[in-house]
């Protein structure tokens, strides 16, 4: 199907032939158009337009035909004992970056923001970050220990969680790399490379606090470790007060149990936390009173400053919003009237209010927000737009309910520069062409 | 938040809800149970920058260079300096002065390489790593001496320790003072806690805003199929398709101006270039029928009109609904598709 062919479906137009009368097509058929007729194909289109009475239309023929769908037996029930999206929305699915990792194992497959709705992000469409690649681990033969500075270390099985009293609760989950690499220049062409390594998800699980407090942690620790079963070993230090608040060890995601790609059986969850934190497959928690400098906060996510500084346990995802739709990639062929959405979430705490603007920040309105903007979690924004073919400029920006203002690119890299990789959160610039072209690009 | 406190506090607001209480918390504590010494030894391996946890061995360089050649060297180089697979561990760009000060000055270079031993500060970083989780495919298969031994290489190639060094628990903290960038880290941030502190906060103008709207980075074309064709990438119907980024599949089109092929319908190349999905044969879809074209041009040379308007797209001539420019297709197919148009009796 050619670009720009789907916008008309079902749409019902006046049949192209039938507000001109047999004579007249047949004058300009054998003669071309003179000015007489000229006249008369100018009168016909402007009744055509005017939508006067009594013209023909081209019925839909998905209207006045019978579709295969609505004249056959349709297919039995469990067909697909666990579902599948429409063969219609096939290419809707994570994908990778190519080149920006040398491995498959230690890489990163993209959510693609820009077809999701809502806040949730289905788990088969959940980012995948992994360090040493994934692994299916058997529930049975899976244990969480918990150990360190504690009164009795203790050892749980995936069994035994699921017994225990539980929570479920909605959390952003975000990368600390994601939007790395728009920090020098435009890099990448859609918000699925941009934005992609974001997701929201009710997460289920017991409260870490209630297996600190049974296993008798040290009350003047402030260190957690957490480490999963994975062939990385993956090791992250937590800041135990803010994981006593709301941290869970989770074995649910979305109404089912994890996927493997998320850390099957048990991941910890760190809501407002970069997502190397969350570890996945997660076999132990260590209380202790240093920090550990693990690999991936010693020689990774470490934030470059200009002054050859690197900063080390950089943990909170500062607020952040971007326009999901329309987004770079994507082309809007009609003029008229469209929905510009995004998401906006804060590691602080909950998304106050969302602006857009169309002209790349000169001028802002207030979006409106989806639901009451519950804390760590993606907030949908909505906001109407006219497009009349003008060329856009197209920014989104969030206030967090600490006051905080999400800050425009170049604000952050004056202070922060371009090699920084971590903990990109400026404001995201797309620009709309004339043509209805949307793209990534970077302002001044 | 969960915790033991406020269900007592709940509890003990409800009349003989304390007992009920005291044997709900002695079930719960019936689920887990204590870890075993040899459990805990098992899997408590993190060793912590003052090398807490790190167990008693010693490796040599030499040792080292043999097993790295013989385990690691295939993804990281003899010498520790190929990105082949990883970024490079070891690649020049540390000092002496680097080592008397404790800050990698070449970390202010852009144009320098960051390597490992470059950013790393805590020298238990590498010997932890190296222990959880190499080799790359065979991760915890080293002994303890081995990780010693490998780590005593690494820090050769670095220039910390001299060819004939032995790496041993006794002697880890003498050579953590010679880490290159043991200074180089700091934890001054708003980043650890939810209160902390933000470096740069965002502007809260709304009306003419003084903002440079000037455009300083955008994809090059070349660029855009970097990532396939993202038409593929979106969904394909809606008001927001992905534009068509991969160059349009070279058809083969045999001589079109034979007049015996002209009268042959391209339904291939209708198909193929996406015509089909507005037009149809005989009669108007979302544009007019192709015989109604054929018709309208019939005896005109109107090939080269035909091309400019497949090409450009156009409203007006046939109604209102505008046709979009099919600038994706390939002139040679435009042309081919105009011609036969053009060719109506």
């Amino acid at each position: 199907m050619p670009v720009g062919a789907s916008e008309q479906e079902g749409q019902l137009r006046p049949a192209p032939e039938s507000f001109l009368s047999e004579k007249l097509i047949s004058e300009i058929s054998h003669s071309g158009v003179d000015n007489g007729r000229r006249d008369l194909l100018r009168g016909a289109f402007a009744a055509a337009l005017a939508g006067a009475s009594g013209l023909t239309f081209a019925d839909d023929p998905n209207i006045v035909e019978v579709p295969e769908w609505s004249r056959s037996l349709g297919k039995s029930v469990a067909t697909n004992p666990y579902g599948q999206p429409s063969p219609f929305e096939a290419n809707i699915i994570r994908r990778q970056s190519p080149g920006l990792t040398q491995t498959d194992q230690a890489s990163v497959a993209f959510t693609p923001l820009q077809n999701l709705f809502g806040c949730i992000t289905p788990s088969g469409l959940h980012f995948e970050r992994h360090h040493q690649g994934w692994v299916d681990i058997d529930p049975r033969r899976h244990r969480l220990m918990i150990n360190g500075l504690v009164k009795e270390p203790l050892v749980f099985t995936v069994a035994d969680l699921l017994r225990m009293p539980s929570v479920s609760r909605m959390y952003f989950l975000e990368c600390g790399a994601n939007t790395a690499l728009e920090w020098g220049n435009s890099a990448v062409p859609t918000v699925q490379y941009t934005h992609g390594m974001l997701s929201g998800s009710e997460w289920t699980g017991v409260p870490l606090s209630l297996l600190l407090e049974r296993a008798g942690y040290d009350r003047n620790a402030s260190y957690l470790l957490a480490e999963g079963a994975d062939g990385s070993g993956m090791t992250r230090t937590i800041n135990l007060a803010g994981a006593l608040e709301d941290a869970i060890v989770a074995y649910g995601q979305n109404g089912e149990m994890l996927r493997p790609e998320q850390g099957y059986p048990l991941r910890l969850v760190v809501p407002g936390v970069q997502g190397v934190s969350w570890v996945k497959w997660l076999r132990r928690l260590e209380v202790g009173n240093k920090a550990y400098a693990t690999k991936d906060e010693a020689s990774h996510y470490v934030d470059l400053m200009p002054s050859g500084q690197l900063r080390q346990y950089t943990a909170i995802q500062e607020a952040k919003s971007v326009i999901t739709a329309p987004s770079a990639g994507q082309k809007l062929l009609n003029q008229g009237y469209y929905c510009i959405t995004g998401l906006a979430w804060s590691g602080r705490g909950s998304v106050r209010k969302v602006e857009v603007s169309v002209d790349g920040g000169r001028n802002w309105q207030e979006a409106r927000l989806e639901g009451q903007g519950s804390s760590k979690m993606l907030t949908r924004f909505n906001f109407d737009w006219v497009w009349r073919g003008e060329a856009a400029l197209l920014q989104s920006r969030v206030h967090d309910d600490t006051g905080y203002i999400q800050p425009q690119r170049a604000a952050l890299v004056a202070e922060r520069g371009t090699r920084s990789i971590y903990h990109n959160n400026a404001i995201q610039t797309w620009r709309v062409s004339p043509s209805g072209e949307v793209d990534n690009v970077q302002l001044g | 938040m969960f915790s033991w406190a406020r269900l007592w506090l709940v509890c003990l607001t409800f009349l003989g809800c304390n007992a009920y209480a005291k044997d709900y918390l002695s079930a719960l504590n019936e689920l887990g149970r204590t870890a075993t010494a040899a459990e805990i030894s098992a899997w408590d391996i993190d060793v912590r920058p003052d090398f807490l946890g790190l167990p008693s061995g010693s490796g040599s360089v030499a040792q080292g260079e043999v097993l790295w050649l013989d385990q690691c060297a295939n993804c990281h180089g003899d010498f520790g300096d190929s990105n082949e697979v990883f970024s490079p561990i070891v690649l020049g760009n540390i000092t002496e002065a680097d080592i008397r000060t404790g800050r990698v000055a070449a970390l202010t270079d852009p144009s320098a390489v960051r390597t490992t031993f470059m950013k790393v500060a805590t020298l238990s970083t590498i010997w932890d790593y190296i222990n959880r989780a190499m080799p790359w495919n065979a991760p915890k298969s080293l002994a303890v001496d081995e990780v010693y031994s490998l780590v005593a290489y690494l820090l050769n190639l670095a220039y910390i320790v001299d060819d004939d060094f032995v790496l041993s628990d006794e002697n880890m903290e003498d050579v953590q003072a010679l880490m290159p960038n043991r200074n180089g880290m700091t934890k001054d941030h708003g980043l650890w806690s939810v209160k902390g502190v933000p470096d740069v906060v965002g502007s809260a103008c709304t009306i003419n805003c003084s903002v440079d709207t000037t455009i300083t980075s955008f994809l090059p074309d070349y660029a855009m199929n970097a990532h396939g064709n993202l038409r593929d990438q979106m969904r394909d119907y809606g008001p927001l398709p992905g534009v068509q980024t991969a160059p349009t599949p070279q058809l083969s089109v045999s001589q079109p101006a034979q007049s015996d092929s002209l009268n042959q319908i391209p339904a291939d190349l209708l198909a193929v270039s996406g015509c089909v999905a507005c037009h149809q044969m005989n009669k108007a879809l979302v544009g007019p029928g192709f015989t109604a074209i054929r018709a309208r041009y019939a005896g005109a040379d109107a090939s080269t009109y035909l091309a400019k308007k497949i090409k450009q797209g156009g409203q007006g001539v046939w109604g209102s609904v505008p046709m979009p420019g099919m600038t994706q297709l390939d002139d040679t197919v435009v042309a081919a598709l105009a011609l036969w148009l053009a060719s109506g009796q």
